[in-house]
């Protein structure tokens, strides 16, 4: 966390892990993982500043928690009305400006520190500029899938964005630019980062700096329509010589044998061309994901289902099948023909 | 101080008919019938509502259940969202404002007694237009559907190119319509807090309940017009062309954002300054003593009602504001915290040396309490925003805003009922199955919001129809789902209690609770005209001075 350095943290950091509370602290152990987005297994520098300021909110919401709730306990065991009441009324006590006095002065002392932590991380987080060597990531937002571009290296590729891990030796952090093609999306990875809205007509953007390799997931986080709940996201972290040749490999056009040239006619004369494009050919479509490299993916419909020719060929026959209300159109082919065009996309590495 | 009682204004029949009693029901001009219009109209919605959310948790009893299809769950969080804040929390509230305000402050009506049932019907035809959509929405023929666009509404999701048919339309002209209702009842109760005080009563003496319900008048005038606004700019949109939210004309989605949580935000206090109200002569009556602080308790609500209007974006906080104006709305959302603290540690100071006596008003109060504590400490991690970032559009922001509007509101809101129920109608309510209700509404409370803050926890966002298995979030689902059927039970139990005790309760008696304002000071229920003679009163407890004529208040005020 690159605030450690400062005095509020210095001062009250050590308290944080003592006044944990025993909920969090059961969370905060990423292994086994309890879930993998657990928000309190951060593995990216901005999720990790934000996992240091919720201990630290934790902590002191926490200890407020247990006093009032002592309290408040106290007060309703020890004055309840008793047995033997003589019925009488208790001493009529109108207020006392002392005691109103320090339960003003004491929370907005509370509330100065909770703000001066939260500045810092905001700070952190936000004002961070983009170095040279970062990492230039596109995504777009649509109903209901990712798109995602990286200009500098000329790849487009959708729903599973693929991303160097940076540690100490190679800080390779990615930004990413966030805009929508239709409504609001959000993009979450809960161990990466926080969320950031893609709003359509108001750019936005963050940052990103894995530490470990591996497969974080998440999805969309803002209400897109009816398909919002399988708009799903997977960020795969590769090493840096990894990385490379995944960049590599995209950047090829589709390399396409002459056995499936029956299944490549059916995709360029039916409607899939209006939505899909496929490099190298006269599919041009930007409506739905690119499919050039279509079977580098683990997942279709934006990781609704799992990448097999089944799933695949259930996917062309009938969408709703596996993602109700997903705006891609049932084609209405015959089995043959679903046949041929399964066999072409198989093709397409 | 009234002992005799005038019938009803006679229309001439020697019986009444049914008829009549609709034709006096429906031309009242009367501040408690059209209370209790108000109340029970919020009642059937609430068991709307609350159908609404257990289709809801029964879809997310597992991961890819199929209980209902996605379109069907998108429409049943819209409309239970809207149904539950704008047909539920707001009628109900101003149902007992409009019942009790006059009562307490010693007056015969409302200001605007036309104006208050022109209120109410505003309100009501928007709650019909809504769910008339489920039929007209999409014409007789095929489905009809309900709006599925989300309680907020964002744009461009309501846009023409993304919500085809006519459902946004009836979601926005209900919302229109109620809205007027809504500012009407506002400016009526602002006006008779003001102005039809009896003798005696200075704004100091006044009861914190009309304290209370001024700001929150002051809150919907000044918060309902921007959402009553921003309905007409989409309404613009989507039938004349214009292009403030259309953002495939240039529009911008942003700005309905800032319309809707100007709107938003303040509306939370509307919904739960009235719950403080109902906590602030509760608590004391059952502790047997006065409240503490009441000039604190006055500044800390008119300090809420200011800092409210500063702090919606912090609803905002993941649009990509910029850091300064994130910054802004974490210092602004933080001190709102400070009054909203003040307050819980007021009620604590009354019950502090009192003799607390638990009675179902006081149970249902004395839950309120830990829960508010407890939603308000969320809300406190919320507004870090970094900290939203992770939590905000999570289960854990839907768990932290049921525990303020279930854990606060509706328990005070329970409290409120059996409180004034002896009032209201005359009769007493059962005590044992108002214990059930306590207990069974608790536990099934506990059971769904304290659990449904995990999944939030661990990255499940809000409004999605089904999940993924093995993300940790079923075992999580399932407990929450449990704990509807818990509290489907208690609601049951309520309203089974309210029926059982109007027909068959024990009679009342004008002041059952001993207590202290002017409400208790006449019949139950009270008279047409309320009071036989308007009364004078010297402190805030004009009960208690004449019940304690040795030891009245206004010698210590």
């Amino acid at each position: 966390m690159p605030s450690r350095g400062s005095t509020i943290w210095r001062i009250l950091g050590p308290q944080i892990f003592v006044c944990l509370g025993g909920a969090a602290a059961a969370l905060a152990d990423p292994a086994p993982p309890l879930s993998p987005t657990n928000i309190f297994a951060p593995a990216s520098t901005p999720a990790k500043s934000i996992f240091g300021l919720s201990l630290f909110v934790l902590s002191v919401t926490g200890a407020i928690f247990l006093i009032v709730f002592g309290l408040l306990l106290y007060s309703i065991v020890k004055f309840r009305r008793r047995k033997n009441d003589d019925g009488r009324e208790p001493p009529q006590v109108y207020g006392s400006n002392q005691v109103e006095l320090a339960w003003t002065v004491i929370p907005v002392l509370i509330v100065v520190a909770l703000f001066m932590a939260t500045a810092r991380v905001i700070a952190t987080i936000q004002k961070a500029a983009q170095p040279d060597n970062a990492i230039a990531v596109v995504a777009i937002g649509h109903q209901f899938w990712w798109e995602y571009r990286y200009p500098a290296l000329g790849v487009v590729t959708a729903n599973e964005l693929h991303v160097p891990v940076s540690d100490d030796s190679h800080p390779t952090p990615t930004f990413i630019k966030l805009l929508s093609a239709d409504t609001d999306h959000s993009f979450w990875i809960p161990r990466l980062g926080g969320k950031t809205d893609l709003i359509p007509n108001h750019p936005n953007s963050m940052w990103i700096d894995p530490h470990e390799t591996g497969l974080y997931l998440g999805q969309c986080a803002q209400y897109c329509g009816t398909q919002h709940a399988k708009m799903l996201l997977r960020v795969y972290v590769q090493s840096q010589d990894d990385f490379a040749r995944w960049i590599q490999e995209q950047r090829q056009p589709a390399i396409i044998g002459s056995a499936v040239s029956q299944g490549q006619r059916i995709f360029e004369t039916t409607a899939c061309i209006n939505c899909h494009a496929v490099a190298g050919t006269v599919a041009n479509g930007r409506f739905g994901p690119d499919l050039t490299h279509l079977m580098s993916r683990d997942t279709i419909a934006a990781g609704a289902a799992s990448n097999t020719p089944e799933n695949l060929r259930q996917w062309i026959l009938n969408p709703a099948v596996i993602k109700p209300g997903s705006l891609m159109p049932a084609m209405q082919l015959s089995d043959p023909e679903l046949d041929a065009l399964t066999a072409y996309l198989e093709t397409l590495r | 101080m009234s002992t005799e009682s005038i019938a009803w204004p006679s229309t001439g029949a020697a019986s009444p008919t049914f008829v009549d009693h609709l034709h006096e029901w429906v031309t009242t001009v009367d501040h408690k019938r059209l209370g209790i219009l108000y109340i029970i109209y919020a009642l059937v919605f609430l068991v709307i509502g609350g159908v609404e959310a257990t289709v809801m948790r029964i879809q997310l009893i597992r991961p890819h259940y199929d209980f209902v299809s996605p379109q069907v769950f998108n429409r049943m969080f819209t409309m239970h969202g809207t149904t539950m804040i704008f047909f539920v929390a707001m009628p109900v509230l101003f149902g007992f404002a409009n019942y009790l305000i006059p009562l307490m402050i010693g007056a015969r009506d409302m200001a605007f007694p036309r104006l208050n049932a022109f209120g109410f019907w505003m309100t009501a035809f928007g709650g019909l237009l809504l769910y008339f959509s489920l039929v007209g929405a999409n014409g007789l023929y095929g489905a009809g559907n309900a709006p599925d666009v989300g309680w907020f509404a964002y744009a461009p999701l309501t846009a023409r190119t993304f919500s085809v048919g006519h459902s946004t339309d009836f979601w926005t002209l209900s919302l229109l319509v109620s809205g007027f209702g809504s500012i009407s009842t506002a400016i009526n109760i602002v006006t008779t807090v003001f102005c039809m005080r009896c003798p005696g009563m200075t704004l100091s003496k006044m009861p914190l309940y009309a304290w209370l319900n001024l700001i929150m008048a002051g809150l919907v005038i000044l918060a309902v017009s921007p959402l009553t606004a921003a309905q007409i700019m989409l309404l613009l949109d989507r039938y004349l062309g214009a292009h403030f939210f259309d953002t495939q004309a240039g529009g911008s989605a942003v700005i309905w954002m800032h319309f809707f949580w100007i709107f938003g935000h303040p509306e939370v206090y509307v919904l739960v300054l009235p719950a403080f109200a109902f906590a602030s002569e509760i608590i004391p009556v059952f502790s047997r003593k006065a409240i503490f602080g009441y000039p604190v308790m006055v500044g800390a609500t008119v300090a809420i009602g200011f800092i409210s209007m500063s702090v919606w974006a912090h609803h905002m906080f993941t649009v990509g504001m910029g850091a300064n104006a994130n910054t802004f709305f974490v210092i602004s959302t933080m001190a709102i915290a400070v009054p909203t603290g003040i307050k819980i540690f007021n009620w604590l100071g009354t019950m502090w040396g009192g003799k607390i006596l638990f009675k179902t008003p006081m149970l249902f109060c004395i839950a309120f309490l830990f829960q508010f504590l407890t939603a308000g400490l969320t809300g406190v991690m919320l507004s870090a925003a970094p900290f939203d970032w992770q939590l905000g559009n999570s289960y854990f922001v839907v768990a932290h805003f049921h525990y303020v509007i279930v854990g606060g509101i509706l328990f005070c809101l329970f409290g409120a009922f059996y409180y004034w129920f002896p009032k209201m109608s005359g009769k007493m309510y059962n005590e044992a199955l108002g214990k059930l209700h306590f207990w069974l509404f608790l536990i099934g409370f506990h059971l769904t919001f304290d659990f449904m803050h995990v999944p939030g926890l661990l990255g499940m966002p809000r409004r999605i129809y089904t999940y993924e298995p093995g993300r940790g979030w079923d075992t999580w689902n399932l407990i929450v789902t449990i704990g509807v059927f818990f509290q489907a039970a208690g609601i049951l139990v309520f309203i089974g209690n309210l029926l059982w005790s109007y027909y068959r309760g024990k009679t009342a008696g004008s002041d059952p609770w001993d207590a202290w304002t002017l409400e208790w000071s006449t019949n139950s229920p009270p008279p047409a005209y309320n009071f036989a003679v308007i009364p004078t009163v010297k402190s805030r407890r004009p009960l208690w001075d004449l019940k304690h004529p040795d030891d009245p208040d206004w010698k210590y005020e």
